[in-house]
């Protein structure tokens, strides 16, 4: 068996830029970050755009999956800050209007329908607009964005920022048909649409029965947290009681409890089942909602709402103590105590609810009630029906909604074209060599030892005077000029041609973390692992193995786990067998189909 | 961006020696020779052998003459001592080094124009004496520093870049430092670290001077077709006599897997060298028979590699001459220069 890594197809050097890997919709990172180095911002932003069509609103907000995957955190524990620089990007940019793309003059004839605008279905918009297509959007509120405008806080995400960023993509063309809930997917079905595609989120938040909560003293003082921050989007409600509890420990508890505290709420506190590693919101977001005086509690399950004189006045709580046995965690109540509270929320996650899509139509539902979706597709079993973002698999996040979105808007245009949706256009890749002469290269290649920039903060008196006020202010130009340089640029790929390696071994003894190894020929990769020059225990990343090398027939091999990508191999090889050479992931989206993508000769 | 220092960032997985240390701190500035240079890659044998030694660095002088070879003693230890002569004088800046601090761990690094034309009476009574130390000739048939004209080690027949072919004889340290006594007598290439490593290792512990000729290719004038010290010649034509391993003192031996039979010689320290894989009949012990097979090797064209010959019943110089255990840099002044009275008396002695 032939260990040697095919690098002609995208796989490996895409999997080596750990932040695109991880990023749903592959964002090509790296790039965007030079052009902020470079202060393209208008290109780093419009390169953004094209992946993640939201720059400024997940510059803010995204989940940020890239981060914990970042190189940097093998190297020296702290991600790039990926996700607040492509807020710069965002805020310093020029005006993007002219660039963005517009729908031709003449349309392909086809019509689709999307219910809900969240950034799922703008994304389908977004994607298939310019190629012509008619698009219906049919959203239930008065404004677009979804979530992301009802629930995410504004001190959060400005609303200047959602607002650009969703009406530029209706400005294509798109119809939005405001205020109109889609009562019956049959009837809607039955307008003939070419395709439709079911971008309503999970808009059910979950209950909490358990004693005292029908009360009639207790009721109205229990909120479900999504329609709690509704409601303060809304103006509906403007302010709480003193003392709040918040039950949950998710993004959605984070939003609740941030919000409480600015609307009155200035003893309010988190309850938790669990310990603090398994919480579901993000440590940043821990770390924010305790810098404005939140109370976290760990361990307590809540057992019933105290009533007295008619009135709520605390909950009571088993106090748990886990313990892991084989993998499972189980708990022991070790005593029963009350918290005092005069409201509460329930923040203990979403569900989907679909009372108006019929189920004699032909789209099947699985034993949880959720619609049966193909993972690539986004197809269900009634073909021409497609699902994305939240409704598909359950509450997700921005980016996954986005990428969703691409994948439905392709099988869309394909479902349309009279083509099997299965058959996915193919990624492609450019690969080019980034030598300018000697000891120079088209990126800086020198590590960057600075560590990770912090957020600056908006005082909190200042935060706590409007709802409005947004939280982080930003970088600083001279955190933004560090933090871009923390990146290793790992799209810049060690690129080997075997027939010209000569063995000298200068590349393995320059390689500063010991990537390097010229091993003898081995039957398996397992067993060239324990070859290496340096422990290869990390088995989420891949190993490069060569060809057989021309003067000894051993091989080439390459940890790609802590690779600086600082380009010394390549400085130090006489023959260039090793070139750096700039990678960048040719996409397809249904507006740019396979035909753009470049097969490599390498 | 130009040239670049290595960064500081390492593999979270490298492992410390007994002093706490990984093997890049054993390093030094960055290489400013040519990229794939031979001598690049001894001195990260070097880095490797200085580290699984456990060598305090503090406790190495590096010594080195001129030439490419002898510029690689600013690339590894950077927090060792170290002396750059003049071309050629290498071995007896060291020598004096030596008298004056035995203590300290000689690592002279030389080149085969050092060594071999200007340096050779140099190079001959430091063997001679027995200085203890490593002594290292980058060996690659030309002098790189100077750009590439023919060095005393290149063959006949061997063609420059330009191809014209070297008419005369070559000096073969290795045969020059067995005929002149030396105790310990090898031959490696830059390219093979696992033989080099236990080599160097070996010859850092031994007790005298420890002659290592490296046959080092110098990529930009001397790896070319019609090179006899090119990498793909070496690789064609090297045949490891004798495969050795070194075995420091106070280290659990972990004999390396083989069939042939080991013999083992013990090092003035306890340490131990083992040999494996040794031709029928070749004892690394008896000088005549290794320049028998040296010699046999060479008329068939082939180069021959490893510890070829050691010899630990050898006296070093402080030995011969009778110097005091402590080092003279310690010893008390008094002492060391105990004044005209003394100076008289033993002039007397001579009378
Ligand atoms: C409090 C909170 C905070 C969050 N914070 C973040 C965050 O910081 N980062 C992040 O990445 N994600 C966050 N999320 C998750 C994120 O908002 C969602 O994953 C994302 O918005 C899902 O997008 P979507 O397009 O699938 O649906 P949604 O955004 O839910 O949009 C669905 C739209 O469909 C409309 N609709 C529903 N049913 C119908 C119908 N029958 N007819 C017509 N219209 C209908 C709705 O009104 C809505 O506008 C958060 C979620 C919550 C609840
Ligand atoms: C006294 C003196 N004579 C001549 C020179 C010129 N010179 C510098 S390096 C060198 C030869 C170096 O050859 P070698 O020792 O083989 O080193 P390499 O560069 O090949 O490693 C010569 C002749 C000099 N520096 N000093
Ligand atoms: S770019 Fe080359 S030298 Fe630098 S860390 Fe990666 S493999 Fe090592
Ligand atoms: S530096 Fe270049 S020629 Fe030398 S071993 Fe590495 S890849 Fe091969
Ligand atoms: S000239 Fe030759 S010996 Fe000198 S550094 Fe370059 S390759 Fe090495
Ligand atoms: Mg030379």
């Amino acid at each position: 068996m032939s260990l040697h890594t095919d690098v002609t197809s995208p796989h490996h050097y895409h999997k080596v830029v750990d932040c695109q890997w991880a990023c749903p919709a592959h964002t090509n990172v790296p790039e965007y970050l030079r052009l902020i180095a470079q202060g393209r911002y208008t290109e780093s932003y419009l390169l953004n755009r094209e992946s993640n069509v939201f720059p400024g609103i997940l510059g803010r907000t995204c989940d940020r999956p890239c981060e914990p995957a970042c190189r940097r955190v093998r190297v020296d524990g702290k991600p790039v800050a990926i996700c607040r620089l492509k807020r710069v990007a965002a805020d310093l940019r020029d005006d993007v209007t002219p660039y963005l793309p517009k729908a031709p003059a003449v349309r392909n004839g086809k019509r689709v329908a999307l219910i809900g605008a969240g950034p799922a279905s703008l994304t389908v918009a977004n994607d298939l607009l310019p190629i012509g297509y008619e698009v219906v959007i049919y959203e239930k509120n008065e404004r677009a964005g979804g979530l992301m405008r009802f629930n995410i806080p504004a001190f959060r995400l400005p609303e200047s920022v959602l607002n650009e960023e969703t009406q530029c993509i209706i400005d294509m063309g798109a119809e939005v048909r405001y205020s109109t809930t889609v009562e019956s997917l049959k009837s809607l079905l039955d307008e003939g649409y070419d395709a439709v595609f079911v971008g309503s989120g999970a808009p059910r938040g979950k209950e909490l029965d358990i004693p005292g909560r029908w009360d009639p003293g207790a009721r109205d003082k229990i909120h479900i947290g999504i329609e709690w921050l509704g409601s303060v989007h809304f103006g509906h409600i403007d302010k709480i009681a003193p003392k709040v509890l918040i039950i949950g420990v998710g993004n959605t508890a984070m939003d609740c409890c941030r919000t409480s505290r600015r609307l009155g709420g200035v003893d309010t506190k988190v309850v938790a089942r669990r310990s603090r590693p398994y919480f579901k919101a993000s440590p940043w977001e821990l770390e924010d909602a305790e810098e404005e005086g939140i109370h976290i509690i760990e361990n307590h399950a809540p057992k019933r709402f105290v009533i007295e004189g008619g009135k709520l006045v605390g909950m009571e709580f088993e106090r748990l103590e886990w313990t892991e046995a084989n993998g499972r965690q189980t708990s022991t109540v070790i005593d029963t105590v009350t918290i005092p509270c005069d409201e509460v929320i329930l923040a203990i996650g979403q569900d989907n609810a679909f009372p108006w899509i019929e189920r004699d139509i032909g789209i099947n539902f699985d034993k949880w009630d959720m619609p049966v979706v193909d993972k690539t597709t986004m197809e269900c079993s009634l073909p021409g029906v497609f699902f994305g973002g939240d409704s598909a698999w359950g509450p997700q996040n921005i980016i996954w909604a986005v990428e969703h979105g691409h994948q439905a808007a392709i099988s869309i245009d394909q479902h349309c074209q009279g083509l099997s949706v299965a058959e996915r256009p193919p990624q492609g890749m450019h690969l080019a060599s980034t030598k300018m002469g000697m000891h120079s290269w088209a990126y800086s290649n020198d590590f960057n030892p600075s560590s990770r920039a912090t957020m600056n903060h908006a005082e909190l008196v200042k935060r706590f005077s409007k709802i409005s006020v947004e939280v982080e202010l930003g970088f600083t130009p001279e955190q933004t000029a560090t933090e871009v340089e923390r990146c290793l640029n790992c799209d810049v790929e060690t690129h080997f041609t075997a027939s010209l390696c000569i063995e000298c071994d200068a590349c393995v003894d320059v390689c500063p973390v010991n990537c390097l190894t010229i091993a003898p020929v081995a039957e398996s990769e397992a067993e060239l692992r324990t070859r290496l020059s340096a422990p290869a225990e990390n088995l989420a990343q891949d190993l490069y193995v060569s060809e057989a090398l021309p003067q000894t027939r051993r091989l080439m091999v390459k940890d790609e786990d802590i690779c600086l990508h600082c380009g010394l191999c390549a400085e130090r090889c006489p023959t260039a067998a090793w070139d750096m050479q700039k990678f960048a992931l040719v996409i397809p989206y249904a507006f740019a189909p396979s035909d753009t993508t470049i097969p490599v000769t390498v | 961006m130009t040239s670049i220092t290595k960064p500081p960032v390492r593999h979270p997985g490298l492992p410390k020696n007994a002093l706490g240390f990984t093997v890049r701190d054993y390093e030094g500035a960055m290489s400013t020779l040519c990229a794939g240079c031979g001598h690049d890659s001894v001195t990260a044998a070097l880095v490797l052998a200085c580290w699984e030694l456990a060598l305090p660095p503090h406790r190495a002088a590096k010594m080195s003459g001129i030439g490419c070879s002898s510029k690689t003693t600013a690339y590894f230890m950077k927090q060792s001592h170290g002396f750059n002569s003049v071309h050629g004088r290498m071995p007896s800046v060291t020598s004096g080094a030596n008298a004056a601090n035995r203590d300290l761990h000689y690592i002279g690094i030389s080149g085969d124009g050092d060594s071999l034309s200007i340096g050779l009476g140099q190079l001959s009574h430091a063997i001679r004496r027995n200085v203890r130390m490593l002594y290292l000739i980058d060996n690659n048939g030309v002098y790189g520093l100077t750009k590439g004209q023919f060095s005393a080690s290149a063959d006949i027949g061997s063609t420059s870049k330009k191809g014209e072919a070297n008419l005369q004889p070559p000096i073969d340290p290795v045969l020059l430092a067995l005929t002149l006594g030396a105790t310990f007598v090898a031959r490696s290439f830059s390219g093979d670290k696992a033989q080099l490593v236990p080599i160097l290792k070996a010859g850092i512990m031994h007790n005298g001077l420890a002659l290592v000729d490296i046959i080092s290719p110098c990529v930009t004038f001397n790896d070319h077709e019609g090179s006899t010290k090119s990498y793909k010649f070496t690789r064609e034509h090297e045949v490891e006599l004798v495969a050795a391993d070194f075995v420091p003192l106070r280290r659990e031996v972990i004999a390396p897997e083989t069939d042939a039979a080991v013999s083992v010689v013990t090092m003035h320290d306890g340490s131990t060298v083992r040999f494996r894989r040794t031709p029928e009949g070749y004892d690394p012990t008896d000088r005549e028979a290794a320049y028998a097979h040296v010699r046999a090797c060479q008329q068939r064209n082939e180069v021959a590699t490893g510890l070829l010959f050691i010899d630990e019943h050898g006296q070093d110089m402080h030995a011969v001459s009778k110097t005091v255990e402590m080092p003279l840099v310690e010893l008390p002044y008094e002492q060391l220069c105990p004044g005209n009275g003394a100076l008289q008396k033993l002039m007397e002695g001579f009378r």
